[in-house]
């Protein structure tokens, strides 16, 4: 049996980034903190679709962790990172909790569009809403990281990649136990898994919870990087559709896959739209074709057949 | 033997399905350590029988008492918990996972329950009995290859392996034989049989197969319309004048 050396990678990979955050330009700081933000969600999702789950509507959550950030900064005056990211988190897990409810119940498209109709719903209430920011959004302050404000985006970026690290490590370990090992099995054949003995509702109920909680994250963290929050970057359901096409892009594979992913992803999109204002859209678009024609396991794929013809 | 008390006391269950009825005046006793052969022709109720019991159809009305407990109501997950499994007649595994995965977590499953589920699944403990069932069931060649690439017969065995890790204390087997050849089925049952008689499992299983309920079972119960016309032994069974007629003869 192969030995899992994953988590050791995420601890050094992370703390090398974070020393070469340090001493990289601003740019590519940018780059780093959109892409592990992000990835959280991705995280989820990556979790979702092991179990034969994808979610066409995670924007619902990425926002509400965004839109909470924004109103804890605007009408509360919370300025810790900390308050801010756990809030995001725990408001997005407590409503996937709830709509898990529903969810559990669904598989295929069934899932997929009813995350969407949901996310939806919630665009439409921020869009209508003058007080919510309407299509303008909000502004959103520097967070202050233990009280004290920081001069440069660096202590945030600590504080992401660290975020980043902790969460990897974390579903890392999850995947491992018997629940999170509920995932193909569950794909597979689901009348199986009950007479085993495991409820699928209650497993698929914890993974969809755990997603909303890291897709929360990601928005929360989002928009304290962007420093801003607006319903069509946050809440649209082309937000979903970026989450979905970053997972595919990234592969099931492995936890480090989604971060890999995310910054590819985040490099293509920047680069697209310099090199062609107006088509960028294609090159994003045939970059997925290529992918889901030729690396169906995503950019993971590459890397782990690298690792076994140099191993 | 016979004096014990029954471990599983089937009474008057009957199952309808609108105008149809499936199963009636349904009566059955088992007693630990047999193993019970249920014939019967197509649509005679048989899987209705072995559905009712593990949970999966609810009866109409009836009881099903396991040890004294009520198993009407419950669903399968709660009958598997109280201590019986059942294999199928179209083997139900996870397909694209290899024959060492499925056999591990149906063991995880079934000992790491409740918040043991958080525990990393890969323990010496379980991977030692994972080892010795694959040994048991025959596996060990086939331990690495994905489901998916496995003949009929492995497949099977595969199944009621993964329905015995969680030690049932009676075990149901809808149709073990089918899409086994018949070079195959005498030696796949011995597999079989002989694992459970170690493990003391009280075994009832559904099966067309006369060579196989002669040659295995203790005691036969044959369904007819969705009622028990026989409840005898093997040998007596198969001299019966009633499952001649209903069973045996209507089988081509």
């Amino acid at each position: 049996m192969l030995r899992d050396n994953t988590s050791k990678v995420v601890l050094i990979g992370g703390i090398l980034i974070i020393l070469f955050g340090a001493v990289a330009p601003n740019w590519i700081v940018n780059q780093l903190m959109f892409g592990f933000s992000r990835a959280l969600a991705i995280l989820g999702l990556l979790v979702l679709w092991r179990t034969g789950l994808v979610s066409f509507g995670h924007a619902f959550y990425f926002g509400l962790g965004a839109y909470t950030v924004a109103i804890l900064d605007i009408q509360l005056g919370v300025t810790d990172v900390f308050v801010r990211l756990l809030g995001g988190a725990c408001l997005a897990g407590l409503a996937g909790f709830l709509v898990g409810f529903i969810m559990r119940n669904y598989r295929d498209i069934f899932f997929a569009m009813l995350n969407t109709a949901i996310s939806m719903v919630l665009y439409g209430i921020i869009v209508k809403t003058e007080s919510l920011g309407s299509t303008d959004g909000f502004a959103i302050s520097l967070p202050t990281i233990f009280g004290v404000a920081p001069e440069t985006k660096y202590p945030l970026f600590v504080v992401i990649t660290t975020v980043a690290i902790v969460s990897a490590l974390l579903i890392n370990f999850y995947l491992k136990t018997t629940i999170g090992r509920l995932t193909t099995p569950i794909r597979d054949n689901e009348i199986r898994v009950e007479y085993l003995g495991f409820s699928v509702a209650h497993a698929i109920h914890l993974k969809y919870t755990m997603s909303a909680i890291l897709a929360g994250g990601a928005g929360a963290l989002m928009a304290m990087s962007l420093g801003q929050v607006d319903p069509d970057s946050m809440i649209n359901w082309t937000v979903s559709g970026e989450l979905v096409f970053i997972t595919i892009l990234s592969g099931p594979g492995n936890v480090i896959a989604p971060f890999i992913g995310s910054l590819v992803f985040e490099v293509l999109r920047t680069y697209a739209f310099e090199l062609a204002p107006h088509l960028w859209q294609l090159i994003v678009g045939g970059t997925f074709l290529t992918i889901i024609f030729f690396l169906p396991g995503g950019i993971w794929s590459l890397i782990s057949k690298l690792g076994r013809s140099t191993s | 033997m016979t004096e014990s008390k029954p471990i599983l006391e089937v009474r008057d269950l009957l199952k309808t399905f609108g105008a149809v009825v499936a199963a009636k005046d349904i009566n059955v006793d088992v007693r630990k350590g047999e193993i019970v052969g249920i014939i019967g022709a197509n649509g005679a109720g048989k899987t209705c029988f072995v559905n009712m019991v593990t949970g999966y159809l609810k009866p109409t009305s009836g009881s099903i008492a396991f040890d004294g407990v009520q198993l009407v109501g419950k669903g399968p997950r709660e009958v598997t918990h109280a201590g019986i499994s059942r294999s199928f007649q179209v083997s139900q595994v996870f397909h694209t996972m290899t024959v060492a995965e499925n056999l591990m977590i149906a063991l995880a499953i079934a000992k790491n329950r409740g918040f043991a589920a958080l525990r990393e699944m890969d323990s010496p403990d379980l991977l030692t009995r994972r080892d010795d069932v694959l040994t048991r069931y025959h596996l060990d060649s086939y331990k690495d290859m994905t489901v998916n690439v496995l003949s009929q017969g492995v497949r099977k065995l595969l199944d009621i392996a993964m329905a015995v890790v969680s030690e049932p204390r009676i075990l149901l087997l809808d149709e073990p034989t089918s899409g086994i050849s018949v070079e195959e089925k005498f030696g796949f049952m011995d597999v079989v049989i002989e694992a459970l008689r170690e493990d003391e499992v009280t075994v009832l299983f559904v099966e067309h197969d006369m060579e196989i309920v002669e040659r295995y079972v203790s005691r036969v119960l044959a369904f007819y319309q969705g009622e028990i016309i026989a409840d005898m032994s093997p040998k007596k069974a198969l001299a019966d004048a009633k499952v001649q007629e209903f069973v045996i003869g209507t089988r081509h």
